[in-house]
């Protein structure tokens, strides 16, 4: 049996992984290497007879072949007691914030998936206090959602937001190559607003070794299980799942696999559907939501990382030029909500969509010099409006409020039977002057 | 029979090698064993004394030396009464059964009995002494909807004569109801439940013959425009979001077939759990009974094994040529098959196979044409017919139907309908571009009728690329008013409300009864003034066109509504 014993014979080291023999291992399991002093983790990625491939977490550099291996015979575990909250941990699940190291209620990372026969389906708003969220995309209790964005976007900010105001029991923030100069921003603007006692960070920054940035959606969502199961509201925040993927790409091609599209592996699609699909709804316990934030290179839905996302997740945010775009959003699951919060929801909705898109459409006919008419002119006005008033990310009300403000800048700009409007909403919502 | 055992000598992914100690077949079933409990894996190669399988489950915990049992079995599922409204994973595993066991997760290693060993009315249909060969059916049972046949294992070789049978009466599902015996004097005992290989399409019939019928899914632009035969098979790719589940969802709801079998591979858990909350309480109107009653569903989604993904399409075709061989038309609805594509890359790059085109393996055409021939009409021996019908869904990357999954994929279909983002955007529903989809097949209306229509869409659409480069002002009012034809067969014909309940299911009769008014429309001149009136007239016609739509043909405002129609056509039609 290899567990406990000490291995010093390392074969060879090709990037992030390294090879010793040894028997009795079994996939998946955990190593402690000793590398002049200090220790890693590194956990088992292969088996061939008697060669065991392990990935560790610190990195291949610095590795001797004489080091020493050590097997611990449990898979990865992290600890998902109550005491978690308030905490920051590294992409290992070791400590960032200089308080101690937690052993207590360890739960394997990457566990099996709900049975579809257990799922029910998902009927609460979360409410974000964002007008572009509440009223056009509603975010659902149990959704999985990315924020599609291009670099330099605030979505960080936009995460932050949420955060602070959803309406849940736990947050888990999950960072991968985060910038350091963000992670302090994330600390800072939770602490501030007090909801770091309900915040656990999971933060791998773009300095710490790129293993360490794979096991960060794991550990968050293995945590956010756990506190589900106990009847929490969670909210998972991922950012940037671009950053996880190009993590696997790298140790995918590490181990020589071939790779299908741009480099990425084959298995892709997979691994992100493994994690995504952790967002769930227990009947009669509580629920795990994710929100994650995938930065799309070049501007280009069509990369392979948003185009599978975009496949698994249920709809997306486009977040451009510093506001989630009316088009190309779309949260799958808010007809399941938008029905019982106003009996205008839905249908303002609707109505101020299609309106701003005949703005745009304006908007275009007089950038190409064509003449104005009276009902571009309003339409010009709306656009406006409806950017400066609902759009713009700043604005922070409740949904009711956002419906109520909807009204005033139709109200403002046209006359009621110019909306397409039900008559009988008009007559009931329609401000009167 | 001595079992058959091996040990293993390494794991790699989802992919174990096996040393093993006696012969082994290529495709059968092992299990691993880990601690207490037993992996389910297949053998897909075997080189040097050592066999690859491909794991069902995560292959967490396996190590070095851990013990193989080899069950002599190729991959199969069980067949028999008690299919229908169940739920199994990509391996035949009931779910609503697993989580009563297992609770919210699914447990690798627990594997439960697919069919419930239920007590059925049983009426032989032959006595001691007939032959029986594969597939001959030797009785009865009633199964909800349907006379279910119980039929010989379909892997019988040559004739048997049967020894004894029992008499009509309650039974349970796997009681021996009748024994058999060959020239050898070997002798079966055989239940309602047989034993198939997935991968092994079933026989058992006279011969194939052509699709001939139209499979009508009471969506305008299918049926009038690009059919779907009884025994054909089409694909339906898009980018994501364009709306393949929701048009596959329709079609399992209104097909005009007796079975429908769901096979959910790869995509999201939430999409299964909506048919399932759903389809109990709708009614099928052929039958009166609720639509799960003739439904299965395979549900293998994205998070679970991906091994299993690979297995669902068999498992879920095999049941379908089950159903076909007693007389029924069935329809299997695949969801996604680039899944299912991405699952044997996976499997391809653990073996280290040299890749094709975007690293899918060199035998994703073989193996897609091979899932796709599986479907058919087929005339029985009884002189009945049955047929299976496949529509898969293809989610090619980045909305690009230039991968090869799509393009392997639109060699063997005979009907391709290919969604558009421009359509979907402009929340024109159903978004299949009707000018890049075909079908071979024959529909619900003449050709010769079809193609005047189209002639119209496709000469209004080249008036509109116009357009935006002129102009309105450029363009004649001529080939203007044929784009205003255009749009108005868009928008009263081609799209459809699916949250109208009227217009969300429109029959044959219907769909020939309007599509006569909408190409008399087209064949005729109009007495237009300018482009400002033809606007407004055919604005005008589409109102009352989508009201006419939208109402039941038994209600009194139908034959108005069409009234009201008419005099509009005629007020400016030039004689």
């Amino acid at each position: 049996m290899a567990i406990g014993k000490i291995h010093t014979k390392i074969e060879s080291i090709v990037g992030n992984v390294i090879t010793v023999k040894a028997d009795g291992v079994r996939n998946g399991d955990l190593a402690e290497i000793t590398s002049g002093g200090k220790k890693s983790l590194a956990n088992v990625i292969k088996l061939d007879n008697d060669k065991v491939s392990l990935q560790v977490f610190a990195g291949g550099q610095g590795v001797s072949t004489g080091d020493s291996v050590k097997f611990l015979g449990v898979p990865m575990r992290v600890s998902a007691s109550e005491n978690m909250l308030g905490r920051i941990f590294n992409g290992a699940g070791e400590p960032r914030d200089n308080g101690p190291e937690m052993t207590e209620d360890l739960i394997e990372i990457g566990g099996p998936s709900v049975n579809p026969s257990r799922r029910i389906v998902p009927k609460n708003m979360i409410r974000t206090g964002i007008p572009m969220i509440d009223m056009f995309n509603t975010l659902v209790e149990s959704q999985k959602l990315p924020i599609f964005s291009v670099s330099g976007e605030p979505y960080n900010e936009l995460l932050a937001r949420i955060a602070m105001q959803a309406e849940v029991d736990v947050i888990i923030l999950g960072g991968m190559g985060l910038k350091y100069d963000d992670y302090l921003y994330f600390r800072e603007t939770l602490e501030k607003s007090g909801a770091l006692s309900h915040t656990i960070m999971f933060v791998h920054t773009a300095s710490d070794p790129t293993v360490e940035c794979t096991l960060v959606p794991d550990m968050s969502l293995a945590v956010a299980e756990k506190f589900a199961l106990e009847g929490k509201k969670v909210l998972v925040l991922l950012t940037d799942m671009t950053n996880f993927c190009d993590a696997l790409k790298e140790t995918a091609i590490t181990m020589e696999q071939v790779p299908s599209n741009r480099g990425y592996p084959g298995d892709l699609y997979s691994a992100l559907a493994s994690r995504y699909e952790k967002a769930v709804d227990f009947e009669g316990a509580g629920s795990v939501t994710i929100l994650g934030v995938t930065t799309m290179p070049g501007d280009d839905v069509t990369h392979p990382v948003p185009d599978n996302t975009g496949y698994i997740t249920e709809g997306q945010y486009y977040l451009k030029n510093g506001h989630i775009e009316p088009f190309g959003s779309l949260s799958r699951l808010k007809q399941n909500v938008n029905k019982d919060t106003r009996d205008d929801h839905r249908a303002l909705m609707d109505g101020m969509i299609k309106l701003y898109s005949a703005y745009k459409d304006s908007l275009e006919k007089k950038s190409m010099g064509f003449s104005m008419s009276d009902w571009d002119e309003k339409l010009l006005k709306y656009g406006e409006a409806f950017e400066s008033r609902l759009m713009d990310l700043k604005v922070n009300i409740p949904l009711e409020e956002a419906l109520d403000e909807g009204w005033k800048i139709l109200s403002e700009c046209f006359e009621p039977n110019e909306t397409a409007l039900r008559t009988d909403l008009i007559e009931k919502y329609w401000p009167k002057k | 029979m001595q079992l058959k055992t091996g040990h293993v000598v390494g794991v790699n992914g989802n992919m174990v090698n096996v040393r093993f100690d006696t012969d082994v077949i290529k495709n059968e079933v092992g299990y691993i064993r880990v601690g207490d409990v037993r992996l389910k894996s297949e053998v897909i190669r075997i080189t040097d004394g050592i066999a690859a399988m491909q794991v069902y489950e995560m292959t967490g915990g396996i190590k070095v030396g851990d013990a193989v049992e080899f069950s002599g079995e190729l991959l199969s599922v069980e067949l028999g009464p008690g299919l229908l409204t169940q739920v199994f994973d990509g391996l035949q595993n009931p779910l609503p059964e697993l989580s009563k066991r297992c609770g919210f997760f699914l447990q690798r290693g627990v594997y439960v009995e697919p069919i419930p060993n239920n007590e059925w009315e049983f009426t032989p249909t032959r006595k001691v002494g007939d032959q029986i060969e594969a597939g001959d059916s030797f009785g009865t049972v009633p199964e909800g909807i349907f006379t279910h046949k119980i039929m010989a294992p379909f892997s019988l070789v040559g004739s048997w004569t049967i020894k004894s049978i029992k008499e009509k009466g309650k039974y349970h599902a796997k009681d021996t109801i009748c024994v058999i015996e060959n020239e050898k004097g070997e002798t079966k005992d055989l239940s309602m439940i047989i034993t198939q290989p997935v991968k092994v399409a079933i026989k058992g019939y006279s011969e194939r013959v052509r699709p001939d019928e139209p499979m009508v899914t009471k969506i305008r632009l299918i049926d009038t425009f690009l059919p779907v035969a009884k025994g054909g098979t089409y694909c339906t790719p898009g980018p994501f979001g364009a709306g393949k589940t929701v048009l596959q969802h329709l079609t399992s709801r209104n097909a005009d077939v007796d079975v429908v079998i769901i096979a959910a591979c790869g995509e999201r858990a939430g999409e299964v759990v909506e048919i399932l909350k759903e389809f109990p309480e709708l009614i099928d109107p052929k039958t009166g009974k609720s639509l799960m009653e003739r439904t299965i569903i395979i549900c293998n989604t994205s998070s679970m094994p991906v091994a299993a993904r690979e297995a669902s399409v068999y498992t879920a075709v095999t049941m379908a040529e089950y159903y076909r061989n007693m007389g029924l038309d069935v329809l299997l609805l695949a969801d996604s098959t680039s899944r299912w594509a991405q699952a044997m890359r996976e499997m391809s790059g653990r073996l280290e196979e040299i890749p094709g085109d975007e690293a899918f393996p060199a035998y994703l055409e073989s193996r897609i044409s091979e899932f796709y021939e599986r479907a058919g009409k087929v005339r029985l021996k009884d002189g009945s017919f049955g047929s299976v019908t496949i529509g898969g869904t293809v989610s090619p990357a980045g909305g690009n139907f230039e991968e090869p999954v799509t393009q392997a994929t639109l060699k063997v279909v005979g009907a391709f309908h290919g969604l558009s983002r421009e359509r979907s955007d402009a929340r024109k529903y159903p978004a299949i571009d009707p000018l890049d989809s075909w079908s071979k097949y024959e529909g619900i209306i003449p050709r010769m009728d079809v193609e005047e229509a189209y002639y119209y869409v496709r000469k209004g659409n080249e008036v509109n690329q116009m357009m935006k480069v002129v102009g309105e002002e450029g363009t004649s009012l001529e080939d203007y008013i044929v784009y205003q034809k255009e749009e108005l067969v868009d928008a009263v014909y081609l799209q459809q409300n699916s949250f109208d309940p009227v217009d969300s299911a429109v029959t044959v009769d219907r769909q020939r009864y309007t599509f006569n008014v909408l190409l008399e429309i087209l064949r005729s001149d109009f007495d237009l003034e300018d482009k400002k009136d033809a606007r407004l007239y055919f604005n005008q016609m589409r109102q009352l066109f989508i009201d006419w739509n939208g109402t039941e043909r038994e209600n009194e405002n139908f034959a108005k509504r069409e009234k009201a129609l008419r005099e509009h056509i005629e007020s400016r039609r030039k004689r």
